[in-house]
């Protein structure tokens, strides 16, 4: 375009421009000629520019995923390697169960617990409650900071308010009571006797929510002795039960089981097993595993114990008395106690003090003490006399009591008469909670001085005399919590804090008893690597029972015929996850299906079919129990007729979100007869209603359907033909014919052999495959949905008569099989085999199809059927910071929409074979383990390669007694199970 | 070819070629009717039910379906089967009725082709949807990738459905295509608007009916129905073995491939027959799809309910005859009695026994049984599917895991979803495509069967 000028001037000005420019080369960029300079940015680019980058800005910045800041150790720790799990041995004690154990901790964090396998009274066991207890430290409902009437405040303000009304108490000579449940520790003893000399009004106080005063009273008055005795069921070769569910939860269900299941090992070349006869009032784990069971009503037993204490006196000529014929003919059991005179063990859970005193009379006559029964080796997790907490009560609502301090216990909770406990409550000045985690007992506290979790704090324990076990913290306190015993030191004005307390008690106490270890330091390490420290103990004579039992068996004859046999019995027992509700917060146990009922999340009345046919009432049918609690009704084959059953810890007011309204509390229906707690009462009404309240079950079919799925034989039939019981499996592998070839590992072949006789049916190794492999919790909804993650479960049938059903168990995980069904299936191949033998799971592959799961036999796949992380639908586990915390890192978290399950805990293998490679050596039969064969209280789960013939696993798999499940279909499947031998004679009772 | 007056005219009325065209686009050319609209209006609403229903699938999860641990397949499953049962009538009216050279199925291949088409899409929704990670449903096709690459497996029958299917459709989409060119051109050349005039003008591919054209446009459709006939056994074998190859009892069946695509076809044609009957009925066709045709219809499918009967039986007496319990459980005691035991019976009610009706003539010939059992069979067959996957899956090996099922309203959404995509497809194909074609009818006009 030609360059037209409106003026003369604008002409010159433009020539006068063009002049300037040429004259200004040095303001010129080099190297860029004119035209482009003519390139500069105007005001309209700097604009479009400006805009551009702002609309890109905002775009971007809307992409970004969010950040999330890894933060790296400024100060490596030396102990820890990113990557490498350290293992501190330690103790679980909460008042009701005790164990030692292993933290296994990742990156500072304690992920799992195992049992420690140099424990002589846990032997590396374990249960559900004591491997889910890692994400009790977790758990968001714990106590953050010290709180003076519900405000937070700092630790001196507390500890100076709190000395401040002791003092006072002291001054005025006033009565200081600390309530516990029973403790343990002897160092915390120790420490209490000197609280008491700081503070002389002070009483110690054991209150225990399950409580065996009785057994304790009864020993007292046998053999001089207030104490639990241990019993050894490894020495017993019959075993009578009456109402003792001891592989679940009777005193110490982790070291009962270890010794019972060795009595019925059959792998070892043994011929014979131990015989186990059940008398009980609810359809328990114990009589599940019995051979012989017997439904009774619980008032039925005692006259069942006199009849035996009478039959079995006429042997020796002793005195007997006289007393009703029992409902059960027992001349055949006593004829039998009798042969197996010495070797025999009768135990009964019943709180009351005439029954265990004539128990103990039995064991007697039988000459069971010092063989099955130890009075001089004491078990001491059981300390409480219900006497005790009555008087407390009694005392505090004479307005005798000026201070309570609450350790590690919830009257307000489990008490059968809270209101009564409320009342003397108010009139107490001083209420002192020492509680870990809101409950109802703390929310009625004046201060709260949070407990540390027992992963956070040292302690010690003596669960059995002569039995010592160190508790050492395995993480820094999470939040500003004080360990209790600290708190007890704080307020006496002691300068030393628990640590060195418990050294101290340890030098002064259990150093001098031991030989090995000349210096206290290595003492002092050796017990704290081990965890424990057992002393032999010099043997004392055996106190004979001397008590006359006249008054004993004239007090039950009486008490028997004074009993109203109107109306229902009603039981209130304990399950195995849930227990006295300590622990209900924990969704790992809330989603752990009942061992017999396979129910979760949920309390229920247990029916006897009987009874519900004849009201008319259905499972999930709302019942109304003496017009106290509204509960959903379970029909329970082997429910004693004429009884109902309703678990306790459940129906918590004040708790976490996980446990808060969950069930109902039956604590209530509990109460106190002569002093002592019943757990069973007569006369209950149940009311129907036209309400339906759903319940989740696991398991909704309860018969096999005559399927070999579990395969069982007599004693007697096992040893005239060891495969007897198991003609199955012959059939089967006779008509194994395939076209393809037999596929061939090269090096390892890894396999898992299940010993069903030995199974007890808990359910641990349910909850420690979870904790292992990150298993999503879904919440009662979805487990109705039949929906649950777990990826190992617990088949648990029913066969024979309703009310005398034999019951069997049987751990179903992914069977690993090498003609494995759901690989072909898969369209992406997202799970395949490896060399290995192991059927894989490639998540990152997987695109939900779900084929594999219809076309899996076994039915052991899991589907993210939605995002159970960081979900709100979830608010479980998996869905805020700090319970992630409880993650395995070494597991990947699985998303929705994919298919998970059982790997074989392939990160163990890999860990194990890691280690060997890099120690240039081969691997050792049953170094590695699997989660459950680890965690397995019974040993009933082994894990080990197929290809080493000389491996546990190959001989399991060589027994005559193995099979696998749904053989026929040609499955190969690497895991093996053992027919379940019952030592069964046709007793007629 | 042979005529004869005993069997009546193909076509009646003695039409002339141009009434036929006529007759043939009014329905295109003519003014929407309202029903069409109010048809519309339903459909979409349906349609609109499933586009909510997949929202929810796709934003929450397969956990808002009725399905759990054991019965992993249910609706979606049992939706997809019975669609592609329903598009096997299209490819078996144009192929198998032409091999066997019943000329009466030119006035109704058209439709049944375009039924085939859409259902054949509803059915591939189900699929896709059922997919936990839908958004990685690329990873089932097999193409060189960035991912490894990782590969498909080949064994899984899941992956030769997808090839079957998309085959099928593409297959049957431009057969049906195809067919249409010269019937587009007549629209182009007698249409008034000049929209629809560049429309059917760009669809006809500048046809222009000269015999060079023709020789190649029945070619093409020789070959392509050639290779398209084998597509119609091979796609229903195939979703067969989705079933027949896995472990499951009263799956693994060996019947399954032929049993499934003979039931195909029966369900195909019942729902020719029901759509025929109505759309007859509405457009006054009763000259181009006569009396005679549905006859000829109602005979095919008491033929077909006999073979169900004996597949049926044949599935029955080998589980019996196996002497596996998991088999003889599952028939014996989770179909024929138990709680399944009203689905079974309802499949073989309407699929073996009802359809029997059809030997007498009086019934053939009454429109209104003619239609109303054409529906039942539809229903019959949908329980058929239901029966096989429900009662298999909630009963299986191990009796700890045995569970119940019920669909949920996102289920039940999806499936009315893909009902109003099939009704939307055929109000579309009714208004905008002639429904019959008009060339191949104008090839029969004045013949006998």
């Amino acid at each position: 375009m030609k360059d037209y000028w409106k003026s003369i001037d604008e002409k010159n000005l433009r020539i006068v421009e063009t002049k300037q420019k040429e004259i200004e080369p040095e303001f010129s960029i080099v190297g860029l000629s004119s035209e482009d300079v003519k390139l500069r940015s105007t005001r309209r680019d700097f604009l479009k520019i400006c805009g551009y980058t702002a609309v890109s800005a905002a775009i971007l910045s809307s992409c970004e995923t969010p950040v999330r800041k890894a933060i790296p150790y400024l100060i490596q720790p030396e102990e820890i390697t990113p990557g490498i799990a350290n293992y501190y041995a330690s103790t679980y004690f909460d008042g009701n169960d005790y164990c030692s154990i292993l933290v296994k901790t990742r990156e500072g964090r304690p992920i799992k617990i195992e049992g420690n396998e140099l424990s002589g009274i846990s032997r590396g066991g374990t249960m559900p409650k004591i491997q889910a207890s890692v994400l009790n430290l977790y758990d968001t409902a714990r106590y953050t900071d010290p709180l003076i009437d519900k405000a937070k405040t700092s630790w001196e303000q507390i500890d100076s308010d709190i000395k401040k009304e002791l003092n006072n108490i002291s001054t005025k000579e006033g009565n200081l009571i600390i309530l516990a449940s029973t403790v343990i520790s002897p160092s915390t003893k120790q420490l209490f006797g000197d609280f008491k000399e700081k503070y002389p009004g002070t009483e110690i106080i054991y209150y225990d929510a399950v409580s065996s005063s009785a057994i304790l009273s009864a020993n007292k008055l046998s053999f001089d002795r207030a104490v639990i005795p241990e019993y050894k069921f490894d020495q017993a070769q019959l075993i009578v039960g009456f109402n003792a569910d001891f592989l679940g939860t009777w005193i110490m269900p982790v070291e009962f089981t270890k010794q019972y299941s060795q009595r019925r090992d059959l792998t070892n070349g043994e011929t014979s097993i131990s015989r186990h006869i059940q008398f009980e009032s609810i359809m328990s784990l114990t009589g599940s595993n019995a051979d012989e069971r017997y439904a009774i009503k619980p008032s039925e037993e005692a006259i069942l114990l006199l009849n035996l204490y009478n039959a079995l006196a006429v042997k020796i000529n002793s005195p007997t008395y006289k007393v009703k014929a029992s409902s059960l003919d027992v001349s055949q059991l006593a004829e039998e106690l009798w042969e197996n005179k010495g070797k025999s063990l009768v135990v009964s859970g019943t709180n009351s003090i005439p029954v265990q005193v004539i128990v103990n009379a039995i064991n007697s006559l039988l000459n069971n003490y010092e063989n099955t029964i130890h009075i001089n080796h004491a078990v001491l997790v059981k300390q409480a006399h219900d006497k005790d907490v009555l008087d407390v009560v009694k005392r505090m609502n004479d307005g005798d009591v000026d201070g309570l301090i609450f350790y590690n216990t919830n009257p307000l909770y489990d008490f059968p008469d809270v209101e009564n406990f409320k009342n003397g409550l108010s009139q107490v000045g001083l209420t002192i909670s020492l509680a870990e985690t809101a409950d109802e007992t703390s929310d009625a506290c004046k201060y709260v001085c949070p407990d540390n979790n027992f992963l956070e704090s040292w302690n010690d324990a003596e669960p059995k005399e002569g039995y010592f076990s160190l508790a050492q913290p395995a993480i820094n306190k999470l939040y500003n919590t004080r360990c209790a015993q600290d708190s007890f030191l704080s307020w006496i004005d002691s300068d030393s804090d628990y640590y060195s307390y418990i050294q101290n008690y340890w030098k002064e106490n259990l150093f001098n008893k031991q030989d090995k270890y000349p210096v206290f330091r290595t003492f002092w390490n050796h017990c704290l690597q081990n965890g424990v420290l057992e002393l032999k103990e010099e043997s004392q004579a055996h106190p004979d029972f001397k008590l006359d039992v006249t008054t004993y068996f004239d007090e039950l004859v009486k008490s028997h015929s004074k009993a109203t046999h109107e109306g229902l019995e009603l039981i209130i027992y304990e399950t195995i996850a849930i227990g006295n509700g300590k622990h209900a917060n924990n969704p790992w146990l809330q989603e752990l299906p009942d061992a017999i009922s396979k129910v979760t999340w949920d309390n229920y009345v247990a029916v006897s079919p009987k009874y519900a046919k004849a009201q008319g009432i259905e499972n999930e049918d709302v019942v109304i129990i003496n017009d106290q609690i509204e509960l959903p009704v379970i029909v329970q084959v082997g429910q004693p007729e004429g009884t109902i059953a309703i678990a306790m810890g459940y129906g918590r007011t004040v708790a976490g979100r996980v446990a808060k309204n969950i069930g109902q509390n039956s604590f209530g229906f509990t109460e106190f007869v002569d002093d002592l707690r019943q757990y069973s009462v007569t006369n209950i009404q149940l009311t129907k209603t036209k309400k339906t309240y759903p319940l989740a079950l696991t398991q909704s079919h309860h018969s096999m359907e005559g399927r070999g799925l579990i395969r069982e034989a007599t004693l007697s039939d096992y040893l005239k033909n060891p495969s007897s019981g198991n003609e199955e499996h012959e059939k089967a592998e006779e008509e194994a014919v395939t076209l393809y070839k037999k596929p061939d590992y090269k090096g390892h072949h890894w396999a898992l052999a299940i010993d069903l006789n030995k199974c007890s049916g808990c359910g641990n190794c349910v909850l420690a495959c979870q904790v292992e492999n990150n298993v999503a919790v879904i919440g009662k909804e979805e487990v109705r949905n039949r929906r649950i993650m777990h990826w190992i479960r617990i088949d648990r049938y029913f066969e024979g008569e309703e009310d005398r059903p034999a019951v069997v168990h049987q751990p179903v995980m992914c069977q690993h099989c090498d003609n494995a069904p759901c690989e072909n299936v898969c369209p992406v191949a997202a799970t395949s085999h490896s060399d290995e033998g192991l059927n894989q799971m490639t998540y990152n592959r997987c695109i939900g199809t779900r084929y594999c799961m219809n076309n899996c036999p076994y039915r052991v796949r899991r589907f993210n059927w939605y995002d159970y992380s960081d979900s709100k639908n979830f608010e479980y586990n998996l869905n805020n910071d700090v319970e992630k915390m409880a993650l395995n890192p070494d597991v990947t978290v699985r998303s929705r929409g994919i298919v998970e399950k059982c790997t074989f805990c392939l990160q163990r293998i890999q860990e194990k074979k890691l280690n060997a490679k890099k120690e240039n050596r081969t691997l050792k039969d049953g170094e590695i383990k699997t989660a459950c064969a680890q965690t397995c209280p019974s040993n009933a789960i082994v894990f080990g390669d197929l290809n080493d013939k000389n491996s546990q696993v190959s001989k399991l798999f060589k027994d005559p007694r193995s099979y696998h499940l749904l053989e026929a279909l040609h499955t190969l499947s690497s895991v093996a199970y053992l027919t379940k031998i019952r030592n069964k004679k046709n007793l007629t009772v | 070819m042979y005529k004869t007056k005993i069997r009546g005219v193909l076509i009646k009325g003695n039409k002339s070629y141009r009434q036929i065209t006529d007759d043939i686009i009014r329905p295109i050319e003519g003014k929407t009717p309202r029903w069409w609209y109010i048809a519309m209006t339903i459909s979409t609403l349906a349609l609109a039910m499933g586009i909510w229903a997949i929202y929810i699938t796709i934003s929450q999860g397969i956990g808002r379906w009725g399905l759990n641990n054991s019965v992993a397949w249910g609706w979606g499953i049992i939706n997809f089967v019975w669609w592609i049962g329903i598009g096997h009538a299209g490819t078996a009216f144009s192929i198998f009725l032409l091999i066997l050279r019943q000329k009466w199925r030119t006035s109704i291949n058209r439709a049944a082709e375009a039924m085939t088409v859409f259902a054949v899409i509803c059915a591939g929704v189900f699929p896709l949807l059922h997919m936990g990670r839908v958004w990685l449903a690329f990873f089932i096709f097999p193409y060189p990738n960035t991912r490894g690459p990782l590969w498909v497996n080949f064994n899984s029958p899941l992956f030769w459905d997808v090839v079957a299917i998309s085959t099928y459709l593409m297959a049957s989409a431009t057969f049906w295509y195809i067919g249409m060119i010269p019937d587009f051109a007549t629209i182009r050349d007698k249409t008034k608007s000049r929209i629809k005039k560049a429309l059917y003008g760009f669809f006809s591919l500048g046809w222009i009916g000269n015999a060079r054209s023709w020789l190649r446009f029945e070619t093409t459709a020789l070959i392509l129905g050639g290779l398209t006939a084998p597509l119609v056994i091979a796609v229903h074998s195939i979703v067969s073995m989705d079933f027949a190859t896995s472990v499951m009892a009263g799956w693994h069946t060996t019947v399954f491939p032929p049993y499934f695509v003979i039931g195909a076809i029966f369900s195909g044609f019942a729902m020719v027959l029901t759509l025929m009957i109505i759309v007859r009925r509405i457009y006054k066709f009763q000259d181009y799809v006569t009396d005679s045709h549905l006859n000829a219809i109602a005979k095919i499918l008491v033929f077909i309910s006999l073979i169900m009967g004996t597949a049926y039986s044949t599935e029955i007496f080998i589980a019996w005859y196996s002497g596996s319990e998991g088999e003889i459980y599952t028939f014996f005691h989770n179909r024929i009695t138990g709680s399944h035991t009203k689905a079974f019976w309802t499949m073989v009610s309407c699929n073996a026994i009802i359809p029997q009706l059809f030997w007498f003539k009086k019934i053939r010939s009454s429109i209104a049984m003619v239609f109303i059992i054409s529906i039942i069979i539809n229903i019959g067959m949908w329980f058929e599917r239901y029966v096989i996957i429900v009662t298999s899956l909630t009963k299986d090996y191990m009796p700890s895991n045995w569970a119940t099922y019920k669909p949920t309203i996102v289920e039940v959404g999806t499936y009315l979803g893909t009902i109003g995509i099939f009704c939307l497809g055929v109000l579309l194909f009714l208004r905008y495509i002639p429904m019959m074609a008009m060339s191949e009818l104008k090839a029969i006009n004045k013949e006998t069967s």
